[in-house]
């Protein structure tokens, strides 16, 4: 009996560890879940409303503004230098500046693009790059309906009222490149971008800069010739666990589990992620990453480069960005039928 | 006669009564007592949960060599996870459970990458796999020379047969170091995830299903047996030779109770067979599934639906398809 001192002390602070453990690791109740597939198959979506309330609040779109006249003048007739704009009417065109600036720059206001008492000077960074998003935008809307539909984007999606968009990523540098453990590197680090596990944890140049093939499973039961690799469905991997995360969802909303190659037993949503996969890449590409030769170093990653779109830049945590508010409703001239020069 | 206890003494979680007489050295085994250490002596916390007697140790060439392999691997796997966080001591504490020693590249086969980028890993791999058969061949030859079976070398065998499907047998047959798993805490647990996904799901491989079969059963046994023996350990159940001979004694009541319960028991004798098989097989089948993956099978669902083994579900959302193959659309 001489030991049940320690014993009891040696108790407690066990309890006391897995009680940590216990609040770190899992999630408070209440747990909602909402079946969205066959019976059985575990095609469920988990949410926890009091979590997904705390979403609420940064998530709401702006009301819109007065709708303007169409009539009238056209802005390029008062202003110069509006190649993009200017067959708008002089109130659509004044609307729009307002719209943007308070999505965008609502701090600085008209200057946080132009130069005070000269609006068409160039010379300002910032306004040649809201002229390249303003086609940015249009191409979304125009083209890639596939994934936004008629809901459409506009700066707001995104900017959220901050000149640079809250989520963004950049290339970083290798960080255990010196020394031995090279066959390491880009992964194992546990970083929140592949959800703390220990995946390779840039899985945005790869797959939404570059091109590189997502698809790892082979297609028929007995081997035919498929070189994808372990490391490569690794990859993959982190940039699943991106899309869940940006989201909010789990793995079940666009597939189902058992089979994450099969098309025929997915989630109509799966498409809708697929083209906005290829969305990412077509504007990453086309529209943010050259414009690292006009923006400014402290607006460029550690590695020089333009700070890019992922699925959080625009989903922040939703499958519906803004849960679906339809602001391009609001604002037409961002969706010309024209198809936008690219 | 049914005993009922006055007081539930046989409910400890420890043991109760600790006899302490000489030390003893095991039996006689001639010139070999010299590989035999000589430090030994009691304690009383470990004889709270075994014998009290701690030495001495039988270590010889073998036991020595296997540490020593042992400790090198550790070494090369411990050095490189701090190189991979540029020697920073702090870092290495805080991402332990993320770091890991990993395999060489696709791009090198079977080939010996730069020491850099995977060399490591097949050094390791190579003191650790010596480690581990010369600590093999060690517990067969103490087995032997104590006069035992060697049950447990065998046993251990059976979890090596695993390790080396893993690590050396399959990665051959796939032609690529790249194919084994990462020596690492989380890395290997996303590796044995990342591997299901690209071999289709192993869940639908039925030598999986089986090494969970074993594995399963191998827990539910060894409760069961683990939960009878401590059941009747107050009619004497650790006193075995005179339990199997006697009448109502704790082992014919343990073989009674489940009799009753189940029409059918065990022996003293046989229910540790069936541990030993269910615990055996349970890396045996996990080896045979691990080594057909990717080898004869390369996706597991297809082959379970093709052949009727898994079920095809209704597909519930129409005209869900793959838009990488819609005409004239982006890819």
């Amino acid at each position: 009996m001489k030991y049940r001192f320690p014993a009891a002390v040696g108790l407690a602070f066990l309890s006391f560890l897995g009680l940590i453990f216990v609040m770190q690791t899992f999630e408070r109740p209440p747990v909602s879940s909402v079946q969205q597939g066959f019976r059985g198959t575990g095609m469920v979506q988990v949410a926890n409303p009091r979590l997904a309330a705390m979403l609420r609040d940064v998530n709401q779109a702006p009301p819109a503004l007065e709708a303007a006249s169409a009539d009238g003048d056209r802005a390029s007739t008062i202003y110069e230098n509006v190649p993009l704009l200017g067959h708008l009417s002089i109130e659509q065109f004044g609307r729009l500046m307002q719209a943007m600036t308070e999505w965008v720059s609502p701090e600085a206001g008209c200057n946080g693009c132009h130069v005070e008492g000269n609006f068409a000077a160039e010379n300002v960074y910032q306004k040649q790059v809201s002229r390249r998003m303003i086609q940015m935008v249009q191409r979304i809307n125009t083209q890639w309906t596939n994934h936004v539909e008629a809901v459409g984007v506009t700066c707001y999606t995104c900017h959220r009222g901050q000149p640079v968009p809250a989520a963004h990523w950049a290339a970083m540098p290798e960080h255990g490149a010196r020394g031995m453990a090279a066959s390491a590197d880009r992964q194992n680090l546990g970083l929140p971008s592949v959800g703390l596990a220990s995946l390779p944890h840039d899985p945005y140049s790869v797959y939404l800069a570059g091109g590189a093939d997502i698809r790892v499973a082979t297609r028929t039961p007995l081997p035919s010739g498929n070189r994808q690799t372990i490391q490569g469905t690794e990859a993959t991997y982190g940039l699943m666990m991106h899309l869940s995360q940006a989201l909010g969802v789990n793995c079940t909303f666009c597939h189902n589990s058992r089979s994450f190659a099969s098309w025929e037993e997915s989630n109509p949503h799966r498409q809708t992620a697929w083209y906005g996969i290829r969305m990412l890449r077509d504007i990453n590409a086309d529209y943010i990453a050259p414009l690292r030769d006009i923006l400014p170093p402290e607006r460029r990653g550690p590695m020089g480069d333009a700070l890019q779109a992922n699925c959080a830049t625009c989903h922040r945590g939703l499958s519906e960005p803004l849960y679906g508010a339809p602001m391009l409703r609001d604002y037409p001239e961002l969706a010309p039928a024209a198809a936008a020069p690219r | 006669m049914l005993l009922r206890a006055r007081r539930p003494e046989y409910l400890n979680l420890f043991t109760r009564v600790q006899v302490r007489g000489p030390a003893y050295e095991g039996v006689f085994i001639g010139a070999d007592a010299a590989f035999r250490g000589r430090r030994h002596g009691f304690s009383y916390l470990l004889g709270k949960i075994g014998d009290a007697q701690v030495g001495p140790i039988y270590l010889g060439y073998l036991g020595v060599l296997s540490i020593v392999c042992g400790f090198v691997a550790f070494e090369i796997i411990g050095l490189n996870m701090l190189a991979s966080v540029d020697w920073n001591f702090i870092e290495f504490i805080r991402r332990l459970p993320w770091l890991a020693l990993e395999p060489p590249s696709p791009a090198y086969g079977l080939r010996f990458p730069p020491m850099r980028e995977g060399g490591w890993w097949l050094v390791a791999g190579f003191f650790l796999t010596a480690s581990i058969l010369l600590w093999w061949a060690r517990i067969y030859r103490r087995a032997r020379q104590l006069g035992m079976g060697t049950h447990v070398a065998w046993g251990f065998a059976a979890a090596i047969w695993l390790y080396l499907v893993l690590g050396f047998i399959r990665p051959l047959m796939m032609g690529s170091w790249s194919e084994a798993v990462p020596f690492g805490i989380f890395p290997h647990l996303d590796w044995t995830a990342a591997f299901s996904i690209r071999y289709g799901n192993l869940f639908y491989n039925p030598f999986h299903a089986l090494s969970i079969v074993f594995l399963y059963g191998s827990t539910l046994l060894f409760a069961m047996h683990g939960a009878t023996i401590l059941a009747v350990s107050r009619f004497g159940s650790e006193r075995e030779v005179e339990q199997t001979i006697d009448r109502g004694t704790a082992a014919e009541r343990a073989g009674i109770f489940w009799r009753w319960t189940m029409g059918f028991c065990a022996t003293f004798e046989s229910l540790h067979r069936w541990a030993w098989w269910f615990a055996a097989l349970t890396p045996i089948t996990g080896g045979i599934g691990i080594l057909l993956t990717g080898t004869v099978v390369d996706n597991w669902y297809l082959w379970a639906v093709e052949r009727g083994y898994a079920p095809d579900y209704p597909q519930v959302f129409p005209n869900v398809t793959d838009p990488s193959l819609a005409t004239g659309g982006v890819r």
